[in-house]
């Protein structure tokens, strides 16, 4: 198996931007059926930024989420990573290619332990040959040995409670450290680029502060790159750089914090729509 | 004196039928765990999968034959031959079970679960087919070449066969086990077993996956069917549908998607087969039925299986 993602070399002029966006989503559009989810949405998220996607239940936020990973394909626009195109590629060329992320509702091996998990998002570091799984070569010890390390690596990041967790089966941790143990999943691939789905969601205020936390280090330590789909105002004004508002998947706002709070459009999508004329 | 002699021999008729069950039993776990394999990753019951345990044993009573394995041999002819015999039953069965899966599952697995059941049941009637036009109807002496020598305990006779079948088994169970358990392949096939999807995005290959799956419920299909043929000395075209279903209900009374449920399955049915042939009046005629019958007790108090888990509604 190779590690490097297949690509279509398929590339985009730079334009007359200063600097290639890290992920550019251009003009995309899913139809499912005659149902319009993701409607001509446009998105530039920078290396290094924290790009939160905002907007009311069924604007069509994790959509975007799932066909940037390559669960659906879009019907219509581009997806660029680093200028090349992930249109059409399948989930595990994603990942490999550099995109890693979460579930909203919490999508962990629950059969498997905590560090299972983790190496389990550790796939793409390791050989997988059935000649040196039987033979267990010098090349593949190490790798497997680096792949552990890494993986205590990652749960330490959440703390000595974390650790004390890594044997315990998935399906028997509080909901805030399932949350935990996904990102730690998620991260083991050392992705460019890390889709959060409503990591506060169900917590309460402690814990999503610890998250909020979290999210930040989690850029500074590792320089990953962070999409984010959140429904908590608090979070997202306090920790984003850039917002899209989404809203019947059209994107009716963009802008950095301070603006999206101003912004008539969002203040009325979120409190004050009138119900629809029968 | 006569009632005690006569509860000795009774004692060691037991324990002789438990060693026979036992042998047969471990045939039944490793065509079991392909079912089982299969069925957990990607919810299909390959129902080919006697026919591909099938095809081992006539392409190795081919080679068998061809190299007039047909005296008792010793030594190291005996273990090249075993080897031999392994190595080509093996491969016929991986390879084959992972054909099948490309040609005749795979492009079937969006569609809804009947139609790739009835493409399994259509792969089962050819691979029959063709092995009858190879082989003909009758069924066919295997030729002897394992020393037919035994050891004895107490009353038990205990085959230096049944011996090496049940720690060949052993080593490829305990082998999976370490491969399901240890290895990245093993934890990609676990962790698409669980959600196919979430395993895609941490960068499993699912395709490969399933394949891989294929690739090891066909070799210990394969290495069964290398030793079954040595065990009951003959081979026929249809042997695969009679312990295909045997091997298939071991894997459910185990609970199926269970890699220990197989195996405690497959020796199960195999003792209580054994046992019924002897303490049920005229029971070799209907052992199976005796099996099929606890069977479907088990069931109805286990709906999933003696280690299956009550897995709640898929979201």
């Amino acid at each position: 198996m190779t590690n490097q993602p297949v690509m279509d070399g398929q590339t985009v002029p730079p334009a007359n931007a200063p600097a290639t966006p890290l992920l550019a989503i251009n003009s995309m559009t899913k139809q499912f059926g005659g149902l319009t989810a993701v409607d001509d949405v446009t998105l530039d998220i920078k290396r290094g930024q924290i790009f939160s996607i905002i907007g009311p239940n069924g604007a069509g936020k994790t959509t975007v989420f799932n066909l940037i990973t390559g669960i659906y394909k879009p019907t219509r626009g581009q997806i660029l990573l680093n200028g090349r195109s992930l249109g059409g590629k399948t989930p595990d060329v994603v990942l490999r290619a550099g995109i890693a992320r979460t579930f909203q509702n919490i999508r962990l091996f629950n059969n498997m332990t905590v560090f299972e998990n983790v190496l389990v998002g550790l796939h793409t570091k390791l050989h997988g040959d059935l000649i040196s799984v039987i033979f267990r070569p010098p090349y593949y010890r190490s790798a497997e040995k680096r792949a552990r390390e890494r993986a205590m690596e990652l749960l330490s990041f959440f703390g000595p409670s974390m650790v004390a967790l890594k044997d315990e089966y998935a399906s028997n941790l509080s909901y805030a450290y399932r949350r935990r143990v996904e990102v730690a999943r998620a991260m083991a691939s050392s992705p460019q680029m890390l889709l959060l789905d409503e990591p506060t969601a169900g917590m309460n205020d402690s814990e999503t502060a610890e998250a909020i936390g979290y999210i930040q280090q989690l850029r500074a330590q590792y320089g990953v790159t962070i999409m984010l789909i959140e429904h908590k105002l608090q979070v997202t004004m306090g920790i984003s750089d850039q917002i899209a508002v989404l809203d019947y998947g059209k994107k009716i706002a963009e802008g950095v914090p301070a603006e999206i709070q101003r912004n008539e459009q969002v203040i009325e999508a979120y409190l004050g729509r009138k119900a629809p004329v029968e | 004196m006569h009632v005690l002699a006569a509860s000795s021999a009774g004692v060691g008729l037991f324990f002789q039928q438990i060693e026979n069950g036992v042998t047969i039993g471990a045939i039944y776990a490793l065509v079991s765990l392909g079912y089982t394999l299969v069925y957990g990753i990607i919810e299909l019951i390959n129902f080919a999968h006697g026919d591909v345990f099938m095809w081992s044993t006539i392409v190795t009573l081919t080679v068998a034959q061809l190299l007039h394995f047909d005296h008792v041999l010793g030594g190291f002819a005996l273990v090249g031959a075993l080897l031999l015999l392994l190595i080509i039953g093996i491969a016929t069965s991986a390879l084959l079970n992972v054909g099948i899966e490309r040609v005749a599952y795979r492009p079937l697995r969006r569609a809804p679960r009947l139609i790739p059941l009835i493409s399994a049941i259509g792969v089962s009637f050819i691979l029959e087919n063709v092995a009858q036009l190879w082989k003909g109807a009758n069924s066919i002496a295997y030729p002897v070449f394992f020393p037919t020598d035994a050891i004895t305990l107490g009353n038990v006779t205990i085959p230096f066969l049944d011996i090496f079948i049940f720690v060949l088994a052993v080593v490829l169970m305990v082998g999976l086990n370490v491969f399901i358990t240890r290895t990245r392949l093993g934890r990609a096939m676990r962790a698409t077993a669980q959600d196919p999807e979430a395993a895609a995005l941490m960068g499993v290959n699912i395709n490969r996956t399933i394949s891989v799956t294929f690739l090891i419920g066909g070799a210990l299909a394969g290495a069964a069917g290398v030793i079954y043929s040595m065990y009951s000395n003959s081979v026929i075209f249809n042997s695969g549908f009679e312990l295909g279903l045997i091997a298939f209900t071991a894997a459910v009374l185990g609970g199926i998607g269970n890699v220990q449920g197989a195996v405690l399955g497959g020796f199960l049915i195999g003792i209580i087969e054994s046992l019924a042939t002897q303490y049920v009046p005229n029971g070799i005629a209907w052992s199976q039925g005796i099996a099929f019958a606890i069977l479907i007790l088990i069931l109805i108090f286990r709906p999933s299986g003696l280690l299956g888990q009550q897995v709640p509604d898929k979201v």
